[in-house]
This record gives structure tokens, sequence and C-alpha cells, in this order.
């Protein structure tokens, strides 16, 4: 360690290894992410920047529209990762027990995960037309008048959250299911003895033992909530009016509009809003794996 | 009775299942092969014609065979980010799990945002403009490798810790160069993570959407799902053509899916578990 003592001998694992990928992550994530804490203070067109304070944020905040995108981008997170977090552990439970056709079950809803955004909100964004589309049709012989899906501004970002769980629940489940193999068959058998019931068993054993892996999915549906962006887009582009709207759909209308530092600004309100959220989380958990 | 019960469970599982994660996926194929008219009217029913290769000749030619360019442009852009990737992130996982250096940290600390943080867009557009890689290939290429750094070197870095150290060792002795180790012996005991990868990122690369949105626009730089997003304000009137765009679109993680089902469930749990 001391700098007087001559290398002997040189690594054999050499840093230049990190360059190349230090290189193109340097200068096309870390560099824009930076700067955008500049840009967000401008007047920006690309070409020149005129420095003018914190106009962009008050401006942001003192829009109705731009501040019920923020409220929307919590919504949308909180919805989609509590109904994954459920959906999947509930679904995890069911698929690793004894059950006919489990493997064929486990790629079934596993599926959607691999499969083009675009393509499941075209889809259905089609099945819940308010006359034509299916489900509404379904819902009507079975007498329940269906609402309007995407066109009612109370209920279009619901909607959207309800496809992007229907998408993002497998990759939940999975984990589950890693997280559900990992609990020593011990636990239950000892419980059984004891005359424990399945729900005592769900809730005293199941529940407590998979939480790393809760926290895993909690993080990673919370964070691709809030980044959200082309589901919402494919499926209402924000609307109707500016209902479903979230920061990431604001900042790609903001960007097109051509006021990139209102755009940028929106990023580092973005960025703000996940450490926030994510960072204690994250080093909560970290705390905890340390401690075990 | 016990032993009726799996059977039951199943069944009903199934059923539900189906209804709730098989039908939009028929219900996409149903529209592909129907006429126009029929389409349009967005139900169950069997087509009264069956029109696939027409519909399918159909997409191919709109806008100037735009589907093929499309096609064309997205396995481009996903072969080649995914090598690089592939190439960068083992040589980083490598050294971040092999050398105790300064640099780890730095090396973790970016690994962490690279996973966490959204990219502040307007100042990459900037930016990409400045270097003259706006609305490139190349520059949509580097974007993607830059974008999905992070989980690469995170499942490498994770596989590397399996693999003995006495391995580089002996090679060492062997008068091996640090270079020759890492490229000789350490690379092809890779395998099954860098499939777990090429398959993983190729999927996330294939279907991105945004990230063309921003940095690629431009008639001769559509992708795959870029189409899709075109087809969908063009086709209102042509269900027809439009499900049989998504349905080809589906159709290639369909195919890497069938054939790398493990490889795709290890890599996300594992990548996932580790994040």
């Amino acid at each position: 360690m001391t700098e007087t003592r001559p290398r002997s001998r040189k690594s054999p694992y050499p840093l230049w290894f990190f360059i190349p990928a230090a290189i193109i992550y340097g200068v096309l994530f870390l560099v824009p992410t930076v700067s955008s804490l500049w840009f967000s203070l401008t007047r920006w067109d690309l070409s020149t920047a005129e420095f003018i304070g914190f106009e962009n944020f008050q401006q942001f905040f003192s829009e109705p529209f731009l501040v019920k995108g923020l409220v929307n981008t919590l919504i949308y997170a909180v919805a989609t990762s509590g109904l994954k977090t459920v959906c999947g552990l509930l679904l995890a439970v069911l698929l690793t027990g004894n059950i006919f056709a489990r493997g064929f079950l486990r790629t079934l809803v596993f599926f959607p995960v691999l499969v083009s955004t675009i393509g499941i909100g075209i889809t259905f964004t089609v099945m819940m037309h308010p006359t034509r589309g299916i489900i509404n049709v379904t819902l009507e012989a079975l007498g329940i008048p269906g609402p309007g899906w995407l066109t009612n501004p109370a209920l279009a970002l619901f909607s959207v959250a309800l496809v992007d769980v229907w998408k993002g629940v497998g990759l939940a489940t999975l984990i589950f299911i890693a997280g559900l193999a990992a609990i020593s068959p011990d636990y239950y058998e000892a419980a059984r003895i004891d005359g424990a019931t399945r729900l005592q068993q769900f809730f005293r054993i199941t529940l407590p033992l998979v939480r790393p892996a809760t926290l895993v999915v909690v993080t990673l549906s919370l964070i691709g909530g809030l980044r959200s962006f082309d589901l919402i887009w494919a499926m209402t582009r924000g609307g109707p009016g500016f209902s479903s709207d979230v920061i990431a759909s604001v900042i790609y209308k903001q960007y097109q509009a051509g006021f990139y530092g209102l755009s940028t600004a929106g990023n580092v309100i973005l960025f703000a809003l996940i450490a926030v959220i994510i960072l204690p989380i994250t080093l909560w958990f970290n705390r905890r794996e340390v401690e075990e | 009775m016990r032993s009726v019960r799996p059977y039951v469970t199943g069944a009903i599982a199934l059923a539900v299942a189906a209804m709730i994660f098989v039908m939009p996926f028929v219900f996409v194929a149903l529209q592909a092969v129907k006429s126009k008219s029929e389409a349009s009217r967005l139900d169950f029913e069997l087509p009264g014609q069956w029109l696939f290769w027409d519909n399918l000749t159909a997409v191919f030619k709109a806008r100037d065979y735009q589907l093929v360019l499309a096609y064309f442009n997205s396995t481009l852009i996903t072969v080649v980010s995914v090598t690089i990737l592939l190439l960068l992130s083992a040589m980083v996982g490598y050294v971040m799990q092999r050398r105790r250096t300064v640099w780890n940290k730095v090396a973790s600390v970016a690994l962490f945002m690279g996973l966490m943080m959204p990219p502040a867009v307007v100042p990459t557009i900037g930016l990409l403009q400045e270097i003259g890689l706006f609305k490139t290939m190349t520059g949509m290429i580097l974007i993607q490798v830059a974008y999905n750094l992070s989980f690469s070197i995170l499942l490498y870095r994770s596989f590397i810790s399996t693999i003995p150290r006495d391995l580089d060792e002996a090679a060492l002795i062997d008068g091996a160069k640090p270079r020759q180790i890492f490229f000789r012996v350490i690379l092809p005991l890779l395998k099954p993570v860098t499939v777990t990868n090429i398959v993983v990122q190729s999927i996330a690369i294939f279907n991105d959407f945004t990230n063309p949105l921003y940095y690629l626009p431009g008639k001769e730089n559509v992708t795959v799902q870029l189409t899709l997003y075109n087809f969908q304000s063009m086709y209102t009137s042509q269900y027809n053509l439009l499900f049989m765009n998504i349905l080809l679109v589906t159709i290639p993680p369909l195919i890497v899916f069938i054939f790398f089902n493990r490889q795709i469930v290890a890599g996300m749990t594992s990548g996932a578990v580790k994040g």
C-alpha cells in the first residue's frame, strides 16, 4: 500500500478493463445526468442556454397539470407496485404448491413480461374500447354496465396501471418463487406438527421469511412505476385531458414542445423523487443484510 | 380424495390463467387474420375468411416496406449493442470481483445509479448532437450499451464470484499474461451467464420504445417498436393490419422465449435479487 514500495509484480487484473465501459457510461449517462442539474436552471434551445434560476421549477409547480403529473406518478407507482407485490406473492405461493400443470402456468404468467409494451398497450386499448371492446361487451352480457376504462378521466390512470400489473406481475412472481424456494421445508413441517392452519403458516412463516424477495419486488416495481412511460404513452398519451399524465410523459411533451429547460427540470424532479423514495428503502435493506 | 386436489386447483388455475393471460394473445392473433370490416367489430368471432397471407404482405408492403427496414434496424441495434455489452461488462465484472481498488467503490455507485436513475433525455440529445451521433445507429447502439451496462455487470460480477481464483493463479504460473487469463481462461467459463445476458438484454433492447423515440427519429431510422407506434395512428380503421403488426413484433421474443426459457428465468431472478 505504501507508495515508496516498488511494485514487485503487476496485478493480473488490469484496471484498464474498466476504461471502455467507463468512457461509454460516463459520456452518455453520467455527463448528461450531471449537466441536467445545470440545464434545468436555464432557458435552453439546445444551442444557447440562458440562466434563469429556479424559474423552470417555479413554473412546474405553479402549473396545475404539471403538478397533477407529479401526483399521478406517485399514485401510479404505489398502485402498480402494491398490486404486483400482493398478486405476485399469491401467484408464487400457488405456483410453488402441489398443483397440476405448474410449469406451464409459470410460463403463462411470465410470458407478458417479454412482450413489447407498445403491442400490449395497443391491444388493451382496443379491448378497453367503451362500447365495442370485449371487456365491456363481456361485462354487458353479464348485466354489468362497463365503465369507459380509458375515456373516463377518473379511471384512465388506474386502467393503465392494471395493464401494467398484468404485464409485470410475472417478474414479481418469479422473484417470489425464488424467495419461497429458499425457505426450509422444516419450518412448515414443525408448524404442521404444532397444528398450525394453512393461513397461520402463511402469515407466521411464509410472509416473514420471504421478506428479502418482497423488498426486491417492491423496490423494482416502484422504480419501474416512477419511470413508467411507454405503456401510458401507447394507451392514453396522458389523456383524457391531463388525467393520466405522469412525469415521464410530461418530460416528453415539454421536449416535443421545445421547452428543453422545463423538460430537463422534469427530469431533475424525477431524479429527486426516485432518490427520496428508493434510497431509504435500499439503505434499510442493506443494513439488515449486514446484520444478518 | 387427497390426490385429486392438485388437479382440481390446477384446472381452476389453468382456466383463470387462460382467461387472463392467454385471451389477449388469442385476440391479437384472431384480429390479425380477419378482413378489414370483420376486424373493425373488435369481437371474438372466428374470421369468415382467413386472410393471414394477405394481411401479412399488406403489413410488410406498407409505407414502402417500412417494416422490413425496421426489422433490419432493430436487429442491427440489438446484435451490435448486445455484443459490445457482453464484452465490456464481463471485463468490468471480472476486475470488480477480483481486484480490490478504490475504483470499485466508484464503480459500485455508478452501477447503482444506472440501475435506478432514468436518463436525462434532453441533455443527452444535446450531447449526441454535439458529437454528431444524434439520429445515427452508432449513437443508438452506444446509448443502449450505456443504459444496460449496470444490469449486465451485475450478472457477470455475481457469476464470476463462483469461479475459483486458483484458476487465475494457475494460469499466471503457467506464464499467461493478464489479458490472456481473461480472454483464454475466464471468458470461456462465463458461457452460462453470457447466454442469460444475451437473452435478457436482446429482449430488452429489441422491445425498447422510449430510447429510439428520443434518440433515433426519422423515417430511415425506424425500429420495430416505432413502426407499431406509427401504425397505431395510421391504421385506426384497419385493425387487421395493426394486429398483424403486433403479432409480428411479438414473434421474435416468443421464439427466444421458447428456446431460452430457463436462462431468462435464471437471469431475471439472479439479477433482480442481487440488485
